[in-house]
């Protein structure tokens, strides 16, 4: 039996069953695959977090390499001391507070709730680490990143990652050369908060100078840069008050 | 036996060379300009068209007799999209690492001309095997000038291949840069990846006279 597949009821028969099909497929992956997402999306937080203050296994050889997740859970625990949220004046502590979305707490800000923010106190060796996330936007996609400073307002440690910047270019940011060069630059220029700067023309490609606030940009990424340097500037910048208290008290 | 008869066969060689996908074709030129800035994008990204193509077009080419012609193409942006989501959805579960490189790609290849050509061009009139073989040969057509321009500009922009200093430091002007060489900044941007196909163009035309169309 040759089935007429020029009718319009047998169209409308086959792109309805169509969708059902590939949305059922879909869907039954989708909640299926669900959990393990979810976990593989925290522990990456968490070995995030702890790459930005330092503890990660990066050898010589250049390349980013994360605590394994089969042990990050444990270091995480090890290493971050308290992770705070801070809602405006409040203060608490939370041990789940790695879990908040800033970004999703960036747009209820917008609509005049008091945002949660998520900050992470580290001890390392004896040191403290403020590790604070970032959100921002490059120049296809959002940008996201940790930046740990210590009490001396000193980056200690950077993490960045995209969702769709341009490979080779863009992409760069999550590299170790780049991210490398944040360590030792103050977000601080004396007392005025001006957080780090991508600049272009610094003369300083090996970013030898540690007092200027910039770091070397890369070729051909100038707006993910830029993007970059909004990113810590507004993101840290809400975390000033209770930075500032860090400070004066050291 | 052989494996393949030799119809077979050239359904996958031919789209290597005399009618590739992209040089040939014009087909796929976006994604070979956005992606070709270093030799890992261009590999990680000829490997995922490899699999799109070759499954994509099995799965057209088995619902070719029940599909109808009024909306075949909203069909085959269904198929070639719900099996990008579930390769992305298991590898965001079971290879992570894996699955945040490959994110950016995911777009590119859902809109991918080739992969849509295929389907339209070949998998709609043909056997689900043949159809398997023009996949994974247009597949290859298109991945081997990604990595044939990836290399080029990898190397002339970056120094680098697959994130290797091959030709020295060129900050601290060793090996090659210690001559005075430099990094032509200009082949990491797209417009580069334009110039290096029409190169690749030229040369294979001039070496193969059946292309030179006549005016």
């Amino acid at each position: 039996m040759a089935i007429n597949t020029e009718k319009n009821i047998y169209t409308v028969v086959f792109a309805a069953t169509m969708v059902v099909v590939v949305g059922s497929i879909l869907a039954f992956l989708a909640s299926g695959l669900s959990g393990k997402i979810k976990e593989n999306e925290r522990l990456e937080k968490q070995q995030n977090i702890l790459y930005a203050m330092g503890v990660n296994e990066n050898g010589d050889g250049g390349s980013v390499n994360f605590v394994p997740t089969t042990e990050v859970a444990g270091e995480f625990s090890k290493y971050i001391k308290d992770q705070l949220v801070i809602e405006g004046d409040d203060i608490s502590s939370d041990d789940e507070a790695y879990l908040i979305d800033v970004r999703k707490q960036g747009n209820l800000a917008k609509k005049g709730a008091t945002r949660k923010l998520p900050l992470f106190i580290g001890e390392k060796d004896g040191k403290k680490f403020y590790i604070m996330p970032m959100y921002g936007k490059g120049l296809w996609d959002i940008i996201w990143g940790y930046v740990a400073v210590d009490a001396n307002m000193v980056v200690q440690g950077v993490y960045f990652d995209h969702k769709g910047e341009t490979p080779g270019l863009g992409a760069n940011i999550k590299q170790r050369y780049f991210m490398d060069d944040f360590e030792g630059e103050s977000i601080l220029s004396g007392t005025r908060y001006v957080g780090v700067s991508i600049a272009k023309g610094n003369n300083d490609p090996l970013n030898n100078i540690k007092d200027d606030n910039e770091v070397d940009a890369l070729a051909g990424a100038t707006i993910t840069g830029n993007g970059v340097s909004a990113m810590i500037k507004e993101s840290v910048n809400l975390y000033r008050p209770y930075l500032e208290t860090i400070r004066v008290k050291n | 036996m052989a494996l393949l008869t030799k119809k077979d066969a050239s359904l996958i060689t031919d789209p290597l060379a005399d009618n590739n996908p992209i040089t040939i074709q014009v087909l796929g030129i976006c994604s070979a300009l956005a992606i070709t800035a270093e030799l890992k994008a261009s590999i990680v990204m000829a490997i995922s068209v490899l699999f799109v193509l070759g499954a994509g077009n099995v799965v057209i080419s088995l619902m070719r007799n029940i599909i109808p012609s009024k909306i075949r193409i909203i069909v085959q942006l269904v198929v070639v999209a719900a099996l990008v989501i579930i390769v992305d959805q298991v590898l965001k579960a079971f290879a992570y690492e894996l699955s945040k490189t490959l994110a950016v790609f995911v777009g590119l290849i859902i809109t991918n001309c080739i992969i849509m050509g295929r389907f339209e061009a070949f998998a709609l009139g043909n056997g689900p095997w043949k159809s398997f073989l023009d996949g994974i040969g247009n597949a290859l057509g298109y991945g081997v000038i990604l990595v044939i321009v990836g290399f080029f500009r990898e190397l002339l922009g970056s120094g680098t291949l697959l994130g290797f200093p091959v030709l020295g430091d060129p900050v601290e002007k060793t090996g090659l840069y210690a001559t005075g060489y430099e990094n032509n900044g200009f082949m990491i941007i797209p417009p580069a990846a334009l110039i290096v196909v029409g190169i690749i163009i030229w040369v294979q035309r001039s070496r193969n006279k059946a292309l030179i169309e006549e005016n």
